[in-house]
């Protein structure tokens, strides 16, 4: 019913007794996440929320066979971070951090791509499988567990998007919080790959922004490769060329990354693309009711 | 982050780049006192006195003027300094300059013919990986040269593990049709324009022209640098090259308050916590017949300051006819954001345009309840439906 996490999942937190960290641990744990413990150097050894801190992540996966890290670290620190956690072999990588230098992107993807990690984010709300665990900063109480996937690169429009579907009663397998940084770990595409092949998904929910190419190259996929109604917004329509709007991948550099040029591609692949972000969830809801 | 033109050729030059000399003056003064020193410095017979703005397109502006005598410096300077520049980058009101560039005349006569080049660095965010895309076609616009001749247009992506490699800027370099001395000095530009590139963290550096002179030198003749934002903390250096006259005086005012903002022209400004949903909101008001004023991003903390800075920003603008604020109460609780909403609004007083204020998420019933019983003129909405059918409703 879920992909990437689950009540099996076993996540540590890095930068975990920051205020950050501690702050969104209790919320997971909350939520009934299966947190294992945090990373905090220099405060190995001691315990906070009730759980074990370690010097290091390679102490914590020994320890506590940890498979998950939600990192919170400062974005100064944020890259050495998330490859400490490749290095010491933890599967799935979510790194909340804003503010990380294109540069240390760049050589963290490098460096991921000879490991057998999978990075989201960094800059984003994380990922949640409704009902089972949360990886992330998002208000667990909007979602319900259901059937609906979610890609996006925002955080709060995400929560829109949510809260529109759990109001029409439909629910969510996962939401995947890609992030809205120019280089990041999962794309759009591979986001998508993964909610397509997941049997208890039944329809995908893709946000986008200006910027970049990433819903375009996953439409084309899904043109090929699609199984299941999909429901694409752009935000941005009414974006200047050349002005960033916060976050640092949106930026309408060339004629194909403005959002006129990615909905017309999307529709061109057969994806239900909606002008307004109010009919998102409807937009599925009638989508659900032709297949 | 954006430097002038002279900021960025200093960076080039520290990386032993070939640049075109040049010397900054504000005054006409300065300016002839600087054709002096680089005339001793550089032997040359004419100056190119250039105007320091943020913007591209200053040739065609007269923000850049070719002086064959100390008294045309003198003049050209003159003409120039504290001039009204418009080009079609800087909007019609233009930018005023500040400062000009004396640069040493690099289009001398010489044994063989001169060429100009494009060259810049950037992110391939698609990889991840930068990139060197360069042009035989400099000098102009590379936005038309991709338009109308893109296969002129070529693409070097560079490994994050290596840098760039001695046999990519040979490619580049014969790509380019370079021969003999001229060949061997692009190689060596090429790669210390990538150091440079690298070293200061920038996330674009472009060079158009690259020029090849009459005596083979191969220059950069012009310099445009994009810095990455969240890469100065390890380069303070370049963070005071910030020039706040160059910016926007509303988003700088805005960066104070942490509120990021973005001018438009619109008429219904708007104010949202997040930058997705801030676009969002933004087209939900062109959609419901209106016209955005604004993009900003009120961020994690939407509290009565942040709310009150926001509200007397968009509202500093007399084009505005009416606002949306939209909140999607995740971690903040709707409650409190009305409570700053009503807050802002009393102190800030004699609000003349509609206020419609959107709350979702966590305690937006109690928020819907606060706005309404404020007694204020303020227009409440829970579903993002029920804020377009309001916006369309007062524009």
């Amino acid at each position: 019913m879920s992909v990437l996490i689950d009540q099996d999942s076993k996540v540590i937190v890095q930068g975990f007794t920051g205020r950050e960290g501690t702050f969104h641990a209790e919320q997971m744990i909350e939520y009934g996440t299966p947190v294992v413990g945090g990373v905090t150097p220099g405060k190995g050894g001691t315990t906070h929320l009730n759980l074990p801190v370690f010097n290091t992540v390679s102490d914590a996966v020994k320890d506590t066979g940890a498979d998950t890290s939600v990192i919170f670290v400062p974005p100064q620190f944020a890259a050495d971070a998330i490859m400490e956690a490749a290095d010491a072999g933890v599967g799935l990588i979510v790194a909340i951090s804003e503010g990380i230098p294109t540069s240390d992107m760049i050589k963290v993807k490098h460096f991921l791509s000879s490991r057998k990690s999978r990075l989201i984010g960094p800059n984003c709300p994380g990922i949640i499988s409704p009902g089972k665990a949360k990886a992330g900063i998002m208000p667990g109480f909007i979602h319900k567990e259901g059937s609906i996937g979610v890609i996006s690169r925002s955080g709060t429009l995400t929560y829109e998007a949510v809260d529109q579907l759990t109001k029409l009663g439909l629910g969510q397998s996962t939401c995947i919080g890609i992030g809205g940084d120019p280089v990041i770990g999962t794309s759009t595409l591979e986001a998508a790959k993964l909610l397509m092949e997941d049997e208890n998904t039944e329809g995908i929910v893709i946000i986008g922004e200006i910027g970049g190419s990433m819903e375009t190259d996953a439409a084309r996929w899904i043109k090929e490769n699609g199984t299941k109604p999909v429901v694409g917004f752009i935000a941005g329509q009414t974006a200047p060329k050349g002005r960033r709007m916060g976050h640092a991948g949106a930026i309408i550099g060339g004629k194909d990354d403005t959002a006129a040029a990615k909905m017309k591609v999307m529709e061109e692949c057969g994806i239900h693309v909606v002008e307004s972000p109010a009919e998102i969830g409807a937009t599925m809801q009638a989508a659900l009711n032709k297949a | 982050m954006n430097i002038h033109e002279y900021q960025a050729k200093a960076i080039l030059k520290k990386h032993g780049v070939t640049i075109q000399e040049g010397i900054t003056a504000s005054t006409p003064n300065e300016a002839v006192d600087a054709a002096k020193k680089l005339q001793e410095e550089t032997g040359t017979q004419w100056w190119v006195l250039k105007a320091q703005i943020h913007a591209g397109g200053r040739g065609k502006g007269g923000g850049v003027k070719l002086a064959k005598s100390l008294e045309e410096v003198a003049k050209i300077a003159e003409g120039m300094i504290g001039m009204q520049l418009v080009t079609h980058q800087t909007g019609p009101e233009g930018r005023k300059v500040h400062k000009i560039l004396v640069a040493q005349d690099v289009y001398y006569p010489g044994p063989s013919g001169k060429m100009e080049f494009y060259m810049g660095v950037l992110l391939n965010r698609q990889t991840g990986k930068n990139t060197v895309m360069y042009s035989t076609e400099g000098g102009v616009d590379i936005e038309d040269v991709a338009d109308k001749t893109p296969e002129l247009i070529f693409k070097e992506e560079v490994d994050p593990a290596t840098g760039i490699l001695p046999f990519q800027a040979r490619k580049i370099a014969f790509n380019l049709g370079l021969s003999g001395q001229a060949f061997k000095q692009m190689t060596r530009f090429v790669q210390s324009l990538y150091e440079a590139y690298v070293s200061v963290d920038a996330s674009l550096f472009e060079i158009n022209p690259v020029l090849k002179a009459t005596d083979d030198k191969i220059l950069a003749v012009d310099a445009k640098v994009g810095l990455d934002d969240n890469a100065l903390f390890r380069h303070p250096e370049l963070a005071a090259m910030r020039d706040l006259s160059e910016e926007d005086a509303t988003e700088v005012e805005a960066g104070k308050h942490n509120l990021n903002f973005v001018k438009l022209d619109g008429n219904v400004g708007c104010m949202v916590n997040g930058a997705g949903l801030a676009m969002a909101t933004m087209d939900i008001i062109k959609l419901s017949g209106g016209d955005p004023a604004n993009f900003l991003d009120v961020g994690g903390g939407a509290n009565a300051q942040t709310v009150e800075a926001g509200l007397r920003i968009i509202l500093d603008d007399p084009a505005v006819k009416a606002v949306l604020i939209n909140v999607f109460g995740g971690i903040v609780r709707c409650d409190r954001v009305a409570a700053g909403v009503v807050e802002a609004y009393k102190k800030l007083g004699n609000i003349q345009v509609p206020v419609i204020v959107r709350l979702q998420g966590t305690n937006a019933e109690e928020g819907k309840e606060v706005i309404d019983n404020s007694g204020l003129k303020v227009r409440s909405a829970i579903s993002l439906k029920e804020a377009a059918d309001i916006v369309k409703e007062v524009v």
